[in-house]
Parts: structure tokens; sequence; C-alpha cells
């Protein structure tokens, strides 16, 4: 029996007296997408910052285990978990270089391995042909994902003057050049419109299929969790309510209950 | 805004209201001033300085609204007549002549530029984002190169160039010291965006590595240079370890407590650095081990013997100022190349966002150290050749005004651009020094420029950023 790629045991976090994550255990597995919704405030964010490094929890164990493998993300630095456990994530707001090109920071993104094969910087200094070839891999690595959302033409632009739908997804890109096991995203269809929306799903579909990875995904946007997630968790106030498919997650009463309103169908399509 | 000229009365209002409040605030500051008297101080009074003053800027804030008008007549006659008004009439005080003839010269050249600038007008839009500003961007990166070899070779001949006398050459010295200092904190403030104000304390270790190696030692000046470096290196690394986890202001407090230490430790540890006695003697560098004196020590051959040219002692300052060329040109080289590498590109990240860096495998703690280290090697390194210029140190030379000047030479210079921080340098070193006959309005000069280039070029002269790698080459220049 394999090990999931990334198993969350008995999480829990408290700030002070507050409980944001409470005994949430679940299991988001190699190449599905898996997404975790709730009302505002149920602790998803949470739940990323502590996979991400950016609190200790708690409480509990974040395992994630890929080929021999396995890291307890609860013990590391933050980059260390995208450097090893190679987690990579994006932002609710969007955290962008935006002084630098939009190529620019699709390869600050690949800096690990760009930093070794410069050797501390004296390979870069004299300009090694080693250095010149992981250096030129790294511009094609940007280019390929440049065309994947459709950037290249802006390539050299500030990161910043970009409009937001682009913003959003160059973040994703960004990640990906970290070449991680696992994308996590944080409500990545915010504040984008329909046209865009789709174009997100199709992108981390092609993420999910052709790059055979596992994403985990925060989302508000019932169209997009309903269509492209393999499996969907629920929390509110913290506890996990609800852990399934989308079908079985859509009509499960205790999250129509919670989360969608005790008029389910009305709530829904107000918040497509 | 308006491009219909005011009726008179609304100017003459204005302008009125503007006399009034300098009124106000010039009394006390100017019309009244302390003198000693026999037992003790008096108030007296100063009323002619005053009414000229405030009359001055009336006449100023006239000119300046009618500029701002399009009317373009009437302001330039009346700031040649205020220059030459300045330049003729005997006013009471040095410093009302000063304000006359500036405040004139600049309605005038401000009414040329509304004149060539042809149509366009005076608006505030213009003036955040002049078209002047934006054309000198677009010729320098297509021309950036070139610029750049006619710079270093005019930098070079500049020592044989017919009204470079030697005074001239000590102060270009001193620039070059500056332009280094300002490439090295643009490192830490520029490229990390770690505001540092302590940076004179690299500055200081590395000039009194070099004092003290060379009086205690007798270690030449070639020989103390790295070792100045690295000194100065190693103590950016003891300095960021404290404050890795500090940001902005916070920050800019320990850095401006850590150039304080220095400073202090230099003046109470008398045994070690002769305290504030300071260090003098400190020998010149020499070119291969041949000496710029008259009469070198027994056993040793000097330049002027060597090649068998009668002695001038220009010759040393020339010398001192092809090293520190050398030297900058050197930091330059380094600065430019370590950009375009992920170091350098880590670190601008890193000024960018800091989570993210994070997020993506960044390790901020070592990029942080590498900013320091590498900035302060370059402080140090700018401090050995100060020691070698004045041939003597003392702690004095090592405030935190200092600093200041340094973090000002990066900031107007444009943070992160390597020519702006020279040109900086120059306009802020080079100038003031220039102006020592000024005496007492040298300082004044300084703050006005200062004003001037904030006025003018809010971000720093040269704010633009090339980025470090491009996909499409033919979208340089084309846009801004």
């Amino acid at each position: 029996m394999t090990k999931p790629l990334l198993s969350v045991e008995h999480l829990s976090m408290q700030f002070g007296g507050l409980t944001a994550v409470d005994d949430l255990s679940f299991d988001a597995a190699d190449r599905r997408i898996t997404a975790i919704i709730g009302p505002n405030g149920a602790g998803k964010t949470t739940v990323f910052n502590c996979l991400t490094g950016f609190y200790p929890p708690t409480v509990g164990r974040l395992i994630v285990s890929f080929g021999e493998s396995q890291y307890q993300l609860e013990q590391m630095e933050g980059f260390r978990i995208a450097r090893e456990a190679r987690i990579a994530r994006t932002f609710q707001n969007i955290r962008l270089f935006p002084q630098m090109s939009v190529l620019e920071n699709l390869v600050v993104a690949q800096h690990t391995k760009l930093m070794n094969a410069s050797m501390f910087s004296i390979a870069g200094l004299l300009g090694l042909p080693r250095y010149r070839t992981v250096e030129s891999e790294a511009i094609e690595k940007a280019e390929h994902w440049l065309e994947r959302i459709g950037l290249l033409a802006r390539s050299d632009w500030d990161a910043g003057n970009l409009p937001y739908g682009d913003q959003r997804r160059l973040e994703i890109a960004r990640a990906m050049c970290t070449n991680p096991a696992m994308l996590c995203l944080d409500e990545p269809a915010a504040g984008l419109n329909p046209r865009e929306s789709a174009e997100l799903n199709e992108l981390l579909i092609s993420i999910r299929n052709d790059d055979g990875i596992g994403v985990l995904l925060i989302e508000h946007d019932m169209s997009v969790v309903m269509e492209i997630s393999d499996k969907i968790i629920v929390l509110d106030y913290g506890r996990k309510i609800a852990d399934g498919e989308p079908d079985a997650v859509r009509s499960d009463p205790a999250v129509i209950r919670a989360y969608l309103g005790e008029d389910g169908d009305a709530q829904e399509s107000s918040n497509v | 805004m308006a491009s219909q000229p005011q009726d008179w009365s609304a100017t003459l209002k204005e302008s009125a209201i503007t006399a009034a409040i300098a009124a106000a605030l010039m009394f006390p500051m100017i019309g009244l001033y302390t003198s000693t008297r026999a037992g003790g101080l008096a108030i007296e009074t100063r009323w002619i300085e005053l009414a000229i003053g405030v009359l001055l800027i009336f006449l100023g804030r006239i000119a300046l609204i009618r500029l701002r008008d399009g009317e373009r007549l009437v302001p330039f006659v009346g700031g040649v007549f205020a220059v030459g008004l300045g330049l003729q009439l005997p006013l009471p005080n040095g410093l009302l002549t000063v304000c006359c003839i500036a405040g004139g010269a600049v309605v005038v050249l401000r009414s040329v530029v509304l004149w060539v600038g042809g149509k366009l007008k005076a608006t505030n839009d213009a003036r955040n984002s002049p078209p002047l500003a934006a054309r000198a961007q677009l010729f320098l990166k297509q021309y950036g190169p070139w610029l750049g070899a006619a710079v270093i070779a005019f930098a070079i001949a500049f020592p044989w160039l017919p009204f470079a006398d030697r005074r001239l050459i000590d102060l270009a010295t001193l620039v070059l010291i500056y332009v280094m200092l300002g490439w090295g904190l643009n490192i830490v403030v520029g490229l990390a965006g770690l505001l540092d104000l302590g940076y004179v304390a690299f500055y200081a270790i590395g000039a009194y590595s070099f004092a003290l190696l060379s009086s205690n030692y007798d270690m030449s000046f070639w020989a103390c240079l790295p070792v100045a470096a690295m000194l100065a290196a190693f103590l950016g690394i003891l300095l960021g370890f404290p404050v890795l986890r500090l940001r902005g202001d916070y920050l800019a407090i320990v850095t401006l407590g850590f150039g304080e230490m220095i400073r202090i430790i230099l003046i109470n540890w008398v045994d070690f650095t002769k305290g504030p006695d300071g260090i003098s003697g400190i020998p010149k560098p020499t070119l291969f081990g041949l000496s710029f004196s008259r009469r070198p020590p027994e056993g040793t051959e000097s330049f002027h013997q060597f090649f068998d040219i009668p002695y001038a002692s220009v010759d040393r300052i020339i010398f001192l100022f092809y090293v520190a060329l050398g030297l900058a040109l050197l930091t330059n080289a380094f600065i430019l190349r370590i950009r375009k590498l992920p170091i350098g590109r880590a670190w601008e990240a890193l000024r960018e966002d800091e989570i993210a860096c994070r997020s993506l495998g960044l390790n901020p703690t070592n990029i942080k150290l590498s900013a320091f280290a590498l900035g302060a090697m370059f402080g140090g390194l700018a401090g050995a050749v100060f020691a070698a210029r004045q041939s003597f140190i003392s702690p004095e030379s090592f405030t935190f005004i200092e600093s200041a000047i340094i973090l000002a030479v990066v900031v107007l210079g444009g943070m992160g651009s390597q020519i702006g921080v020279a040109i900086a340098a120059i306009l802020l070193i080079g100038l003031p020094e220039w102006f020592r006959e000024l005496q007492d309005y040298r300082m004044l000069a300084f703050g006005a420029l200062m004003v001037a280039i904030m006025v003018w070029r809010p971000k720093g002269i040269l704010s633009f950023r090339e980025p470090t790698l491009r996909l499409h080459e033919e979208d340089r220049g084309a846009k801004q």
C-alpha cells in the first residue's frame, strides 16, 4: 500500500483561545485535485499556512511522501518545505515580485537549482559553461510555462503591470517552476471573470494530467470546485464536516446545512 | 491647469498671501537676532533684510504664478532683472544676494524651458514625468554601453586634461571613493531593500584595517586591501545575524546604532586605535614597489628615479586617482555581473516580497547575509583608499553624517541604478567641495540640490530598471 502524497493527521491550530483548526485529518493524492471549501473563517487558509510552514501547528502531523522520501512538514522551516518537500503555493492576495519582469519571476523560482550550479556565484561570475547550461535550461523551462499560460509575448513586462488575471496565472506558473510534488492554490479564481475562470480550470486540469502532481485547492467559486475537483473536503469552524467526491458532498445534508444554508439550491446558485 | 493667465488682481492677491506667510515665518528667523553685548545677550532687529526678503518672495511668487499659467515673457524679463540686480546691487546680506541671483536664475530657466517645450504646458502632470527624462531613459537604453565606454575613457584621460589641477584630481579621487561607497550600499539598500543607516561602520573598518596593519606590521597597501575587504565583509555578517528578523524602520535603527558603536569603540579603545588622536603617517600605495616620494628610504627606488623623470608631487595624486578608478571599475563590473546571477535576482526578489521568496524555497537568511557581506566588502575597499588618500584618519571622519550622505547618494541616484549613483556622487560630493568658496552657504547649496533632485526626479536621477534577462530583444527601448 503506497502512502498518499499528503496526509494530514489530527491537525489543530490554536491562536490564544481561538481554535482555528480542530482535529483535522485528510489525505490528498498524487494526480488528483483536492479542494478545501468552507464558509469564511472556517480555517482553510490556516491549514495552508500550517502546510507551508508559516505557523507551526499546535498539534498534529503533516506528512508528505513521494518516491522513497518522506517529510514531516511540522518540523521543517518554511523555505525547506518548498525546497525539499517540494510543496509550492500561491497566495490569496497575489504575491509576485512586481518590479521584476515576468521572466525573472519564473527564473527566481528556480533559484535553488541555479544557485547550486553557480557554486555560490563563483562559477556564475566566471561564466563557466556548466552554469550557462543550467541557466539556459531554466530560461527554457520559464518559456515553456509562459507559453502554457499565454504570456510569452509579455515576458519582459514588469509583473506588477500585468492585468489581474494574468498575475494570477503567472503566480501559478511561478509555483510550478519550483518543480513541486504538490501545488497548493489559495483561491486562484478570486476576482477572475467567467472566461478567465474557465481558462484556469483548463490549466489546473492540465497540471494534474500532464505534469502528474497533486493539487490542493482552496476555493469559493463553486463552478471551479465542482467542475474540476476529484475530492472535496468541507470545513466549518475548523472542523471537517464532509469529505468525498463532488456529487456526494453536494448532496450531503451536513454540508447543505452548514455551508450552503438551509435553502441549499438557492444559496448555491447565488454563489455561482 | 488654467491656460488663460489669471487677471493681475488675483495674481497679486495670491502673491500677497505668500508674502504674508513668508513674513510671519521670517520675522523670528531673520528679523531678530541675538548679539553679545557687555553684560549678556541683546536682541537686535534686521528690518531691512526682512523687508527685502519678503519683497523677493512676493516678486518670485508672481513670476511662478505667471509661469504656471503659461506666460513666458514677463517672468523671463523679471528673472533676468533679478539676476542683474543681485549681481550689481550691494544688498545688505550675502545670503540675500545668493537668493536673489538663484531665484532669478530659476525663473529664467523655467521660462526658457517653457519656451523650448513649446506647446507643453507646465502642468503638474508634465512636471511629474518630464518628456526630457523619458527621452534620456530611451537614449540610455540604446547607447548605454557606448556612453559607459565614453565615461570610462574620460575618467582615464581626466588627469591629463588641461583644466585638471592637483586639487581637482584629488577631489575626483574623493568622488570615486563615494561612488564605490554608493555602489556598495546600493547592494544592501537598492537591491536587497534593507535600509542600512550604519554603512559608515564598514568604511571605518576598511580605513582602520589599512591604517593599523601598515603602521603596526609595515604591510603595504596592496596586501592590506584584501584584508580590509575581508574584515569589513566579516563585520557585515556579524551585523547581519542579529538583524535578520528586522525590517524597515527597525532595521534602520539597529544599523544606525551599529555605526555609532564602531565609532565609539574607535574613540575609546585608545591602546589599539590611538583614540581620538587618530592615526597619522599612513603610507601611500606603491606601483609594484615603486614609491612616489622625493627621497625613498634606503634600498628602495621611487617612481621618478626608476623612469628617470623629474620629480613631480602631483604624480602621487594621479596614481591614487587611478587606484581609486581601478577599484571603482572593478566594483562596477562585479556588481553588474552579480546582478544577473541567481544571487542578484534573489536580492531583488527579497526586496519585493520576502514571504513569496520563502514559499519558493529561497533561504532569506543566506540572501540577507550575502547582501550585507558584499555591501560591507566594498565599503571596506573604499575605506582603505580613503585612508591612503588622507594619510591621516580619526574617528571624526566616520560620523553618522557620512552614512547619511552615502545613503543620499544612493537614494538620489536612483536605487539599483549604477550610473545614477555615480552621477549623484559627483553632484553631492564634487559640487559642494568645488564650491567651497561659498563657505557658509555650502551646506545650504547641498540641501537645495537634494531638494531639487527630489522635486524633479522623486524616484532618483535614473530610476528605471533593466531586466536581467530578456526573451524579446526587439522590445528594448520600444516601450517605456
